[in-house]
């Protein structure tokens, strides 16, 4: 039983959309009933000890949600980030709460864990902390795979997964995606502040959700499930992904980068995610961004160029 | 930062048993309010961090009206504010006794 609770009457249920579900409203609807046991909860009052110094009011749970429940009866890590509080940045805390979920993760070696991302990277208050935290949480996530440890990423929240939480993202066994999920190293506004705007216009919203939105990652073989934005399709594509997840070995390892080297051969020229589709084979590029979820997942299955067997 | 503490006396103790809710969230113009049932007898207890320096006197005036309405006795309230407004913090505080208080008959 969870020692606090999800806000105000009835949580989010199965149906709910995931985009606008807190990090705990997620948790509690995601795994079966009532079985969430949080570790370091907020009356535990683990808050950043940085943020003080500029200001600024810290979280409880420093954005960060981990803990241990069941998925489908089967004995599940989990951790959430909660996209509102300092769009899901990681600090010091909160990085640490989910190295140490990870590290447990690799000791117990029979429990599978899922990453709920909804971030924009490192919180860039206590940016040598956070990034620190980012390279932990890397090797601690890899220590668990190669200790047998199936690592699930879903992303579908507000904030996205940017940054550092890309990389982590990267890490992982496999990804689920929804369309509102966008999943970059660099965020819009990054990359044209950096580039100019002749180079990437973040204002574009289409551009922007074409080039880093889920329909495009899925057809770039960059996820490995297109969901619907609801909490029953995250949880349907959670329980496949833990089933299908590959051992992390050389033959995986290889074949990623065999995977990442015909993606680089096959559209390392086009200037536009539609160019990527037309050279993916997708017949008709121009009617991706309208299609609905259901059409969508049918096309990306029928997709060959995307299949593998790494990651 | 400014940290400011209330404390007042409820009418009755709050209902339910749950030893603890969590309600909002740190963002701009709105709170998180963590309650726990610690508070001695029917005080009840309000602490308050907030980046917004300078409005105490609105605060205890919402938390007062706070008291008087949802009388939550027992229960100890900690704020992490992020700049919400008086209507909003009122929603809030409602909110995280309600929170509290689900297992009540």
């Amino acid at each position: 039983m969870s020692a606090v609770d999800t806000p105000f009457a009835a949580p989010a249920g199965l149906q709910a959309s995931w985009y606008e579900a807190s990090a705990r409203q997620r948790i509690a609807a995601l795994l079966d009933a009532a079985s969430f046991e949080e570790f370091i909860g907020p009356e535990q009052r683990e808050q950043s000890p940085h943020l003080a110094l500029f200001d600024l009011p810290a979280q409880f749970d420093d954005g960060m949600v981990v803990g241990r429940g069941r998925l489908d009866g089967r004995a599940v890590l989990v951790a959430a980030q909660e996209g509102r509080f300092m769009g899901g940045a990681f600090g010091e805390v909160h990085g640490a709460k989910l190295t140490g979920l990870l590290r447990a993760a690799r000791d117990a070696g029979s429990m599978p864990v899922l990453i709920l991302f909804d971030t924009g990277g490192v919180r860039l208050q206590e940016a040598n902390a956070g990034e620190l935290g980012i390279a932990e949480i890397m090797r601690a996530l890899l220590e668990a795979r190669a200790a047998g440890v199936a690592v699930v990423g879903l992303i579908g929240g507000r904030a996205g997964c940017y940054g550092g939480g890309s990389l982590i993202a990267g890490c992982c066994s496999a990804l689920a995606i929804s369309e509102q999920g966008r999943l970059a190293v660099s965020g819009p506004e990054v990359i044209e502040t950096n580039r100019g705007v002749d180079e990437f216009d973040a204002r574009d919203r289409a551009l922007v959700w074409r080039t880093m939105g889920g329909k495009h990652r899925r057809l770039l073989g960059a996820v490995d499930a297109f969901v619907d934005d609801s909490i029953a399709a995250f949880r349907a594509a959670a329980l496949v992904l833990l089933e299908n997840a590959p051992a992390f070995d050389a033959r995986t390892l290889e074949a990623e980068q065999a995977r990442l080297e015909r993606r680089l051969r096959d559209f390392g020229d086009c200037a536009d995610a539609l160019d990527v589709w037309k050279a993916a084979g997708v017949a008709d590029a121009g009617a991706v961004p309208g299609m609905p979820a259901a059409a969508f997942i049918a096309l990306a299955d029928q997709t060959r160029s995307i299949r593998h067997d790494a990651r | 930062m400014e940290t400011l503490s209330y404390s007042h006396q409820a009418a009755r103790p709050a209902a339910g048993t749950k030893a603890i809710a969590l309600v909002g969230v740190v963002a701009s113009g709105n709170l998180e309010v963590l309650v726990e049932r610690v508070a001695p007898g029917n005080r009840c207890e309000v602490e308050i961090h907030t980046a917004a320096a300078g409005f105490g006197a609105v605060w205890e005036a919402v938390v007062a009206d706070f008291v008087e309405r949802c009388s939550p006795g027992g229960l100890r309230l900690s704020i992490n504010d992020g700049g919400a407004r008086p209507d909003t913090v009122a929603l809030r505080l409602a909110q995280a006794v309600r929170a509290i208080e689900e297992d009540a008959p």
